[in-house]
């Protein structure tokens, strides 16, 4: 049964890594449905986080081809436990008249912001999982939207144990 | 002490116990063949194309174990390797490839020669390093040479710009080097290896399976002495052959697409199989729906990822080979137990029935010579003691099932990747590692011409190589596959207009014998092993179109092979 995965990897901060990491998808023909990353406290290390979806066999290639790369330090699939999982959505949406308001008061009920008005336009940001992401998205009238853009999903563990080297 | 990059290189060459460096000079490694030329103690040894220089330095690798040295060019001199490279990652063998780069200044301004070398073998490496910084170099080699040949090794790349060469920097030998992301578990979990070793003794149609992890891992020793200890019937895949005594009564042959009909036939049908150093490759398993139906399967491995890839398992243990086979000899000593021999008797009076099969009997009558008896006379005349390196196709197949292996390490052909060219270069470097010993490379008429140019290199050296050629005028295996499959389409599987293979030879500077009757097969052997110091090529005319056999044909199971 195939099941969407989060992989939260710690790896070097060094060129190429992330090559390392999206070439093993693509070569083994597994899919990345999204992909984060960016520098950690520590600067000689990056998180990568990427969502993927696959059976517990897959999964389990996945984990151990990746842990297989030299410079990957860690990591871990969050999915395995509580954990809190966050995106953030930039959506361009074309408003006039009341539906000016309709979007607002969406934007609210989503916990989303404001964040660039023009006469015709707003750009609503909105953070939380995919899955409220998605369904913003669906709330608001697709002939209305200019553009969006995603981050792609990032993610850490609840409770007191960090993905640390 | 301050040097230059190129010297560094050198320097760290010859503290690392480098002996041989296999390569081809070009514009961005000038500085590191000046500096080679500077000094005595690595011998460098000029190929005649990259690719060859990968394969010879693998070649050295496979016979001793240490890890191989091939030194290119940028751009071609790179993509050239890409090949030998990509062959010593798909066989897990050990191997450290410099390539030159243009000036750092001029990277990714598509300078003459320049090609972005790190990212065209990052698929087919273990790892790879660009070198930016002189002072970096040291222990980015050392870093390499320990990558490449721990854990489960492989080939690393280490792409290194004409600028960084030439600048200085303060050399210290690099005694250790420590990579906080890489760290291979070496040894066996003491759990899982009681759990193996109660399942082995508990068994009743017992099957050793074992790859080329064991020769790598060094584990022929303890393999062969839990095997007999335990009276279990042993296959070996293409790349474990010699890991245990051919010889050796124990020994069921090759198993998979071409192995005999009692080792896929004991996999078929056993109720334990015990997987080592392998790792259940398509061409071992057959449709994998069907694979050993009965059994619960141990698998040793080094490589996690390796463990449950193609076929689930029951008991994984990670680990090197030779230490778990070792605590499980230790452990079965310790509780003084044995398997049950009745149950064992009864299994291989089974197995011997399969065995009388005789599935890789031939036409011993014909009055055109078989290619199997070449290999078998050639295993006779070398007293089986020779090494063996191929090329790809029916011949490779023939001397897996005909060359019987004692040893480990003395076959040395390109299982995973399967590159036609392997087998001439890969002899040179097994002559560089084995100045005394007797090294054939068995070949075809197709496959000896994609490295045919290395006869040059084997001259200026005086390689004592023989090369076996199984001269049947076809891609042999392409054409048994288009005899088979293709209702006998023929599709460029003739090789038209061949050369004359004695008078090449004899314009390379080495001696050619051509033979073309069954009778002369033997002495023309005893001939060439005559020439102590001559390379000779020895150009057999073989039955057109014999066939490997057994067969499993794609999609069917290791109990439905096509016989004879």
């Amino acid at each position: 049964m195939s099941r969407r995965h989060i992989i939260s990897i710690l790896m070097e901060n060094e060129a190429g890594a992330l090559s390392r990491v999206a070439g093993l998808f693509s070569a083994r023909g597994y899919n990345i449905e999204s992909l984060t990353v960016a520098p950690t406290v520590d600067p000689t290390m990056s998180r990568l986080t990427l969502v993927t979806s696959g059976s517990e066999p897959i999964i389990e290639q996945i984990t151990k081809q990746l842990n297989k790369l030299i410079d990957v330090v860690k990591l871990i699939d969050l999915v395995e436990s509580a954990h809190i999982e966050r995106e953030i959505l930039l959506l361009k949406v074309r408003v006039t008249g009341e539906y000016r308001s309709e979007v607002m008061r969406l934007a609210e009920i989503f916990r989303g912001r404001i964040v660039d008005v023009t006469p015709e336009t707003f750009v609503v940001e909105v953070t939380g999982s995919g899955e409220k992401i998605d369904a913003f998205i669906r709330a608001v009238d697709p002939e209305t939207i200019i553009e969006s853009a995603r981050s792609g999903v990032t993610g850490i563990a609840r409770g007191e144990k960090g993905l640390i080297p | 002490m301050e040097l230059t990059g190129a010297e560094i290189i050198v320097q760290f060459l010859k503290d690392e116990g480098v002996k041989h460096v296999f390569g081809y000079p070009g514009g961005a490694v000038l500085h590191i063949y000046d500096a080679l030329y500077r000094q005595q103690d690595v011998e460098h040894i000029l190929v005649r194309h990259e690719q060859a220089a990968t394969h010879a330095a693998d070649g050295y690798a496979r016979s001793t174990g240490k890890t191989g040295v091939a030194l290119v060019t940028s751009g071609p001199g790179a993509t050239n390797a890409v090949t030998g490279i990509a062959t010593a990652y798909m066989d897990s063998i050990p191997m450290v490839v410099l390539t030159g780069q243009v000036p750092t200044s001029l990277i990714g301004n598509d300078a003459f020669q320049e090609v972005d070398s790190v990212g065209i073998t990052r698929p087919c490496v273990k790892h790879n390093f660009l070198v930016k910084e002189v002072a970096d170099l040291a222990v980015t080699l050392k870093k390499a040479f320990h990558i490449a040949s721990t854990g489960r090794p492989g080939p690393v790349v280490v792409d290194i710009p004409k600028d960084v060469t030439a600048a200085k920097a303060e050399y210290v030998y690099p005694e250790k080097v420590h990579i906080r992301s890489y760290n291979p578990v070496v040894k066996g979990h003491s759990g899982q290896i009681r759990k193996a070793v109660d399942m082995l003794l508990g068994a009743q149609r017992p099957m050793i399976y074992t790859g080329g992890g064991v020769i790598l891992g060094g584990g022929s020793e303890a393999l062969t002495e839990l095997t007999r200890m335990l009276n279990f019937p042993i296959t070996n895949t293409l790349m474990g052959l010699g890991a245990y005594p051919a010889t050796d009564r124990q020994f069921l042959g090759m198993l998979g697409m071409h192995g005999t009909y009692e080792a896929n036939m004991s996999m078929h049908n056993c109720d334990v199989l015990f997987a080592v150093g392998a790792r259940f490759d398509d061409r071992v398993t057959g449709n994998i729906e069907k694979f050993c139906p009965y059994a619960k399967i141990i698998h040793i491995d080094i490589d996690p990822s390796s463990i449950s890839k193609n076929v689930r398992v029951d008991v994984p243990i990670v680990g090197n080979v030779d230490g778990v086979l070792r605590d499980m000899i230790a452990m079965i000593r310790d509780q003084n137990r044995l398997p049950n021999a009745e149950a064992i008797g009864d299994w291989w009076k089974q197995i011997e029935e399969w065995r009388g099969k005789h599935c890789l009997n031939y036409d011993h009558e014909s009055d055109r010579i078989k290619p199997q008896y070449v290999i078998e006379s050639l295993y006779e005349v070398t007293g089986g003691d020779a090494f063996v390196t191929s090329d790809v196709g029916q011949h490779q197949m023939w001397a897996a099932q005909f060359y019987k292996f004692d040893k480990p390490n003395r076959w040395i052909n390109s299982g995973g990747l399967g590159t036609m060219g392997f087998g001439l270069p890969a002899a040179m470097g097994v002559q560089f590692a084995n100045p005394g010993a007797t090294v054939a490379c068995v070949t075809g008429e197709g496959s000896i011409q994609m490295c045919i140019q290395e006869l040059s290199t084997c001259r200026q050296y005086a390689l004592p190589i023989k090369i076996i050629a199984l001269n049947n005028r076809y891609l042999g295996m392409v054409r048994q596959w288009q005899e088979f499959f293709y209702q006998g389409r023929y599709a460029m599987s003739y090789m038209d207009a061949l050369p004359d293979f004695v008078k090449l030879a004899e314009a390379y500077g080495h001696v050619g014998i051509r033979v073309e009757q069954p009778g002369d097969v033997v002495n023309a052997l005893k001939e060439a092993m005559a020439h102590k110091d001559r390379l000779v090529f020895l150009d057999f005319i073989t039955d057109q179109t014999e066939n490997v056999y057994p067969m499993i044909p794609a999609g069917a199971g290791l109990n439905e092979m096509i016989l004879v």
